[in-house]
């Protein structure tokens, strides 16, 4: 796989505080890349080393093999966290504006946009002023400029906040789509659910430094703890309370248990030990979620 | 470059499209206009007849009231009380009550001369009434002293200078005190309101994009020092076009106003010039009238003067506008705007106080010094050209200028740069200076 972005022991410090300490990670084509990490860990400020607003103190970031510079600007499509519109401007001005200074030319520009508007099914609001647009209205506009020069790589920040279910389903199937079109997707969020959703791919930033860093169902299997749900066909599970000494009882309601292995021994043998004590009806190794390694690792850290 | 061309042309057609510029647009013209034809129209709208009582006890100034065609004077001589209950029930305007006395005391008259009247009398009216008071005590006074007013008249002189220059070749043109003066008292005015006005424009369209959020998308595309300079041209191009319509429509409709409310015959040219004289800050036009304006300005290099105005325009509007983007991005709301806005008018509002000393000493110290230094240099360079300053002195603050001009971009870049990304943060000059060292 080509690595579309590389980033090499970016640091970064402000005058109060340092933001990146030696950060590294690379985002292969067509992957999306799942940049996680509490808030004020330093991910804004590397989404900003890497759209060139900010420039790294120590550290390189390479851009399909290039040393990141300008010209790769119109490769780039970035939705930031904070975001806005020009209020007062109407919406095709300005989605137009918006297009022709990541470098498309007018013609171009308005070209895609219709396509855009109408895949969306909004081709009424060209003339509206951006203030008459509802919120989610404009996230969808601020969604279609970023992507509209079919950049290569594309950064989404909380992509999803401001819509309802139905456009944020919408909004999601328009990144697969990016995605299989061999687009690389570097996808910040705090909505865990869309990152088990979407990611083949995490790297968890904590206190400026990258702590977490590989394949999604890798990390999950590092982090798995062999930690069993077993579905009982009875209630009664008494025996559950003394287990022996290799086997932890987690937690426990009217007909299913969480066991888990604390040494060495295998999955086939606690198998084996339940069935001498009671029927089962189900048996399923527990994968730990996203959302339960994020916490794991930030408080660990 | 096509960026910031891309960012000019958005700055200027989404402000020229605005319905506030239009409006101001056309409202700016009208209200000079009104300005220039006030004078006019008052002059021919006050000749209402008044009517003045005069209750004169000593006598004494009967026979010496001047007579006026717009004040109908009539005199009394039975005591006050009586005048008064008379004037009480009457139509007239004032009453003027002048105590007995006589030639030998009239000094004393001075302090106790009274005016009745049934409303607040205007400035106007009431120098009308003292200005004949005065000219009858004087002429009793003269007569006192054994001279008679004539005396006085003839004695009067009325002095008109004609200043000529002496070029090194020996050619003599005729000096332009008055007109130049006006001319550059105008021009410094005007570089003062478009920076005030334009560079307001400016720290209002980056605070928008701050707020509005818009900016970290552009900054994706464009570098932030592109998006400020682009701000900054795009808003003087909306300030060109303003003045020039202004300029344009000010011209049109003080040509109709003059030419409808006025009939031909009625123009008094001395009114004219009254008007004139408002706009050109009390500059006493020449008794010999327009010939006498022609040849002044045939005499300075208009051109030049014309050069340089706008180059100081252009370099002080640059200068001071990369200083209220700076501003622009470094608050949150224009409240927050106040702290650092004072740098910024201060050196301005000395400029416009200082250009007026400087027109009476153009050759001063405090001249010399600042229409060199940068800061106060656009204003009152222009104070001092129609006074041919040697050229290596405005040379010297051309160039500093644009030194000036660059100093204040890149320190207002650096500002610029960090500020619009910085969201709730308390703003202190300290913060400034560390968002400057920042790499």
């Amino acid at each position: 796989m080509m690595k579309v972005l590389e980033v090499q022991s970016v640091s970064k410090s402000y005058s109060n505080h340092i933001a990146l300490n030696d950060v590294s990670l690379s985002v292969e084509e067509g992957q999306i890349f799942g940049l996680l990490g509490p808030n004020g860990a330093g991910k804004t400020s590397l989404i900003r080393v890497i759209n060139q607003i900010t420039m790294p103190d120590e550290g390189q970031v390479f851009f399909n093999g290039q040393k990141l510079n300008h010209g790769h600007i119109g490769q780039i499509g970035y939705l930031p966290e904070e975001r806005g519109l020009y209020k007062k401007m109407k919406v095709g001005e300005q989605a137009l504006y918006l297009a022709q200074l990541k470098g498309l030319s007018e013609k171009e520009a308005r070209k895609a946009l219709h396509t855009w508007f109408e895949k969306f099914d909004i081709t009424p609001w060209w003339d509206k002023k951006v203030e008459e647009l509802s919120k989610g209205m404009a996230q969808k506009i601020q969604f279609i400029t970023t992507v509209l020069h079919q950049p290569k790589l594309l950064i989404f920040d909380e992509p999803f906040s401001g819509f309802d279910p139905i456009n944020a389903n919408i909004i999601k199937d328009e990144i697969l789509k990016l995605k299989e079109n061999g687009t690389s997707i570097i996808f910040s969020t705090h909505r865990m659910e869309s990152v088990e959703e979407l990611c083949d791919h995490i790297a968890l930033i904590d206190k400026s430094k990258k702590i977490l860093d590989g394949p999604i169902s890798e990390i999950k299997e590092k982090y798995k703890q062999q930690i069993y749900t077993v579905d009982f066909s009875s209630t009664e599970l008494e025996f559950l309370n003394s287990l022996p000494e290799h086997l932890k009882l987690i937690h426990k309601n009217s007909h299913k248990a969480e066991i888990q292995i604390v040494n060495d021994s295998s999955a086939t043998e606690l198998i084996r030990f339940l069935l001498d004590k009671c029927d089962i009806k189900g048996f399923e190794e527990k994968i730990p979620t996203v959302n339960e390694i994020f916490i794991r690792t930030v408080q660990g850290n | 470059m096509n960026k910031i061309i891309l960012i000019i042309k958005r700055e200027y057609l989404s402000r020229v499209r605005k319905k506030s510029f239009i409006v101001m647009t056309i409202l700016g013209p009208i209200l000079m206009a009104a300005l220039m034809m006030t004078p006019i129209l008052m002059d021919n709208s006050d000749t209402e007849e008044r009517s003045i009582w005069i209750c004169d006890e000593s006598g004494l100034f009967v026979s010496q009231f001047e007579k006026s065609e717009a004040v109908k004077t009539t005199f009394f001589s039975e005591p006050i009380l009586k005048v008064k209950a008379l004037f009480q029930q009457s139509e007239a305007f004032a009453l003027v009550h002048i105590p007995n006395s006589s030639e030998s005391t009239i000094s004393e008259l001075e302090s106790i001369i009274n005016v009745f009247a049934h409303k607040p009398i205007s400035l106007a009216n009431r120098r009308l009434i003292s200005r004949n008071i005065e000219s009858v005590i004087e002429s009793i006074k003269l007569k006192n002293e054994g001279l008679t007013r004539d005396i006085i008249e003839k004695t009067r002189a009325d002095i008109n200078l004609n200043t000529i220059i002496l070029g090194e070749s020996g050619s003599e043109k005729l000096g332009s005190t008055e007109i130049a003066m006006g001319l550059s008292m105008a021009g410094g005015f005007l570089i003062y309101m478009f920076i005030f006005l334009y560079g307001t424009m400016v720290m209002r369209g980056v605070m928008e994009e701050k707020t509005s959020r818009i900016v970290e998308i552009i900054i994706s595309s464009v570098k932030p020092f592109q998006l400020m300079m682009g701000k900054i041209i795009g808003v003087a191009l909306v300030g060109f076009t303003q003045f020039a319509l202004w300029i344009l429509l000010t011209f049109v409709l003080s040509t109709l106003a003059t030419t409808l409310l006025v009939s031909p015959a009625e123009i008094n040219p001395a009114d004219l010039a009254n008007g004139t004289e408002l706009l050109l800050q009390d500059v006493e036009i020449p008794q010999n009238g327009i010939a006498s304006i022609l040849a002044q300005l045939e005499s300075m290099n208009l051109t030049l003067l014309l050069a340089t105005f706008l180059f100081y325009f252009v370099g002080g509007y640059l200068m001071y506008g990369a200083l209220f983007a700076a501003v622009g991005a470094a608050v949150d709301s224009e409240t927050d705007t106040q702290q650092f806005m004072m740098p910024i008018t201060i050196p301005l509002i000395f400029s416009i106080i200082a250009l007026q000393t400087i027109l009476e000493n153009p050759d001063s110290s405090l001249a010399f010094w600042c229409s060199i230094i940068p800061f106060t240099s656009p204003i009152v360079m222009m104070g001092r050209l129609p006074f041919d300053p040697p050229l290596w002195e405005i040379g010297l603050s051309m160039v500093l200028l644009i030194i000036g001009f660059i100093f204040t971009s890149w320190i207002a870049g650096r500002i610029y740069r960090v500020g619009i990304l910085m969201y709730g943060q308390k703003v202190t000059y300290k913060t400034l200076w560390k968002w400057i060292k920042q790499s």
